[in-house]
């Protein structure tokens, strides 16, 4: 038995020596292809890993994507090697192993997108002190790491307000994921949102407890229609594909039907499209481009926020809403950016959890 | 909301719900009952989603409202060839079959995820336009009671698989092919002195399971997601699988359990909204389809019967 122990203490060690061994060899390689990344725009690379949802995946991802890339053009960069860069991970596995690649690869800034990047984050900053880091949805307690915070529960007050100006049933439901943090700050802010329009207007809320279950979010969709909801917010992921599934088959059946659904992180009008009409009233978005273009500018400024929490609401147009496209009409809209310029303001705060 | 308005709500969703499930659930019974095992149910219901999403969106211009029907025909066919993989590895090669049915699992999600990288270049499919839309049925919807129940807000897959359960079942039990695809998962070698080939009959039963599933796939991405990911189909599968064991390898008992599993499904949706229902905290009502499964896996039905010849591949003249 203690053999065995020592032996596996012994193996243990030598894989120890193997990864800390690749960490100290990179390091010379950065200082030797160091110069080599100059270029005659500013000089300045950056780059991001993203989490298992990939660089497309129509949600925070994608939207981190454009933000670098939009950066990018900004400044001059060129993708690849010196300028921006992605590396997909296909599981939890490989985010350790992609923010070293990066960091080998000589980029001043790497971003780790999403809160399932935490962990992996926290160790490669501690590994590699002299590098920047940064995270999207999640907080890194490390001097070189720049984490990012959004307040959702702003964007969807604004989704609340919308809703309730929009509602003729005076019902609005709500379908919400798991009942994490994360989505309680989308429902606190949903139902606060149309409280302030009208306290009478019942929220139907309800969790379906997965986030991949599109035959959930449909059947959840087809009971609060059918009980007279109008409109349905969902912060659901996949299982919102099921909402909108039953919206545009209301939608088709009878094509005067009065039914919305509020979209959630990007602008979700594709997926409300039904012929040449459209069930997407709005989406709730949440600004990830904005932020990666932030932190990449102070960065290249030579501010990096390293070791701090930026956290983006409204004032810093980190959410907001996505163009109705004619949805919304205009004085309705006029009512919305007021309601938002209150909260920019600070006038309102929006709080975080369900009282 | 009073209780005729919940049976009116419960009733459609549950079928709803279920209908991929029957398919793919009597599929499994087509395959289990020849003695092959069929883990691999989960990977044909993959193969069909995305081949009835991938069809769907490349033909629709071609046969308009009717392209989610040819979808499933589709489906049903690239999945009965996909499931020939397991067919041969587990007849004709003797393979394990439990591991050759996982490794169609693991080949499908992987190899579907791999097409739409290349064929669409990005992680999901787009959305269908045309898909499986509710309907009312003429006349029947006015019947009071039974009209709402079941002829308002159906869909016409239902109805296909309701009937599929129903063929399936006299086809097994009242004709010759049903009882020479029972008596080779019973007793192979008593069938084979009869004069049956048992490798054609396990062939052909593996590939009506991979159609059935396929079109069981086909149904659901093409009426509930409306797109393929990788998450499309999640689980659907092997809850078809449970079906089957559920309702003893039998189609009737396998369509009984599935409309079982979708009943309690859109309990726990309603539930919220009954009046002393909606007290109970909502995490009992999520737990609820699985704790009513197990329930009645451990209280009602008794001892479940496999087929005798289960998963043993049959060799010629060993005893």
């Amino acid at each position: 038995m203690t053999k065995r122990k020592f032996g596996l203490a012994l193996s243990m060690v030598l894989a120890a020596s193997t990864i800390l061994g690749a960490c100290g060899t990179d390091k010379e390689e950065k200082n030797g292809n160091g110069s080599a990344g100059e270029k005659e725009a500013i000089d300045f690379s950056v780059a991001m890993v993203t989490d298992v949802g990939g660089v497309d995946d129509k949600s925070f991802n994608q939207s981190a994507w454009e933000g670098l890339q939009a950066f990018g053009k900004e400044n001059g960069l060129t993708k690849g090697e010196g300028g921006f860069d992605y590396l997909q991970s296909a599981s939890d596995a490989d985010y350790n192993t992609n923010l070293n690649n990066l960091i080998r690869r000589d980029f001043d800034l790497v971003f780790g997108i999403g809160f399932l990047m935490q962990a992996a984050v926290d160790e490669i900053a501690s590994q590699k002190p002299d590098n920047h880091l940064a995270i999207i949805d999640a907080v890194v307690e490390q001097p070189n790491v720049a984490s990012v915070l959004f307040k959702e529960q702003e964007g969807s007050y604004l989704a609340g307000v919308a809703a309730a100006l929009m509602t003729k049933s005076k019902k609005i439901g709500f379908v919400g994921g798991m009942d994490i943090p994360v989505i309680e700050r989308f429902e606190a802010g949903f139902l606060e949102g149309v409280k302030a329009v009208d306290p009478s207007i019942k929220v139907d809320v309800q969790y379906t407890g997965a986030f991949d279950k599109a035959e959930l979010g449909k059947t959840t969709a087809n009971r609060m229609y059918s009980s007279g909801v109008d409109i349905i917010f969902h912060a659901a992921g996949g299982t919102g594909n099921g909402v909108f599934a039953e919206a545009k088959e209301l939608k088709t059946k009878d094509p005067d039907a009065y039914v919305w659904v509020i979209g959630v992180d990007s602008d979700q009008y594709e997926e409300g499209a039904v012929g040449d009409t459209n069930v997407t009233l709005t989406s709730m978005l949440k600004r990830v481009d904005v932020a990666v273009q932030n932190i990449s500018k102070l960065a290249a400024e030579d501010k990096f926020p390293g070791g701090e929490t930026t956290v983006y609401g409204l004032a810093e147009e980190g959410v907001g809403l996505a163009d109705s496209r004619g949805a919304i009409p205009d004085d309705v809209m006029a009512q919305i950016d007021e309601y938002a310029k209150k909260i920019a303001d600070g006038e309102v705060t929006v709080p975080e959890t369900v009282e | 909301m009073s209780f005729l308005e919940v049976l009116y709500f419960l009733v459609p969703a549950a079928i709803a719900y279920a209908a991929p499930l029957i398919l793919t659930a009597i599929g499994g019974v087509f395959s289990e009952r020849s003695g092959v095992v069929n883990i691999g149910l989960e990977g044909l219901m993959v193969m069909g989603a995305f081949i009835g999403i991938l069809f769907n969106l490349t033909f629709v211009n071609v046969f308009g409202a009717g392209t989610e029907w040819m979808a499933l025909l589709a489906a049903m066919v690239v999945a009965a060839l996909f499931s020939l993989l397991h067919a041969v590895a587990s007849v004709s090669f003797r393979a394990d079959q439990v591991v050759s049915g996982v490794a169609i699992n693991l080949l499908a999600v992987a190899l579907c995820l791999f097409l739409v990288k290349m064929i669409y270049g990005k992680g999901q499919t787009d959305f269908v336009q045309e898909r499986f839309l509710r309907t009312d049925f003429p006349i029947l919807e006015k019947i009071p009671f039974f009209g709402p129940l079941f002829f308002q807000n159906f869909y016409w897959t239902s109805t296909l698989a309701i009937g599929i359960a129903v063929l399936a079942w006299i086809v097994l039990y009242y004709t010759p092919f049903g009882l020479r695809l029972r008596a080779v998962g019973e007793h192979p070698m008593a069938a084979d002195t009869m004069g049956i080939n048992v490798t054609r009959m396990r062939y052909i039963a593996v590939m009506i399971s991979g159609g059935l599933a396929g079109i069981g796939g086909a149904i659901y991405s093409q009426s509930i997601s409306l797109d393929f990911s990788h998450s499309t189909i999640n689980g659907q599968g092997f809850m078809a699988l449970a079906a089957m064991i559920f309702g003893k390898w039998h189609p009737l008992g396998a369509m009984g359990a599935a409309l079982f599993f979708g009943f309690a499904q859109a309990l726990s949706i309603v539930g919220g909204s009954l009046p002393v229902i909606s007290e109970i905290p909502s995490v009992f009502l999520l737990i609820l389809p699985y704790v009513l499964t197990i329930l009645a896996l451990a209280g009602f039905i008794g001892k479940a019967n496999a087929p005798k010849a289960l998963g043993t591949p049959y060799i010629k003249g060993k005893r």
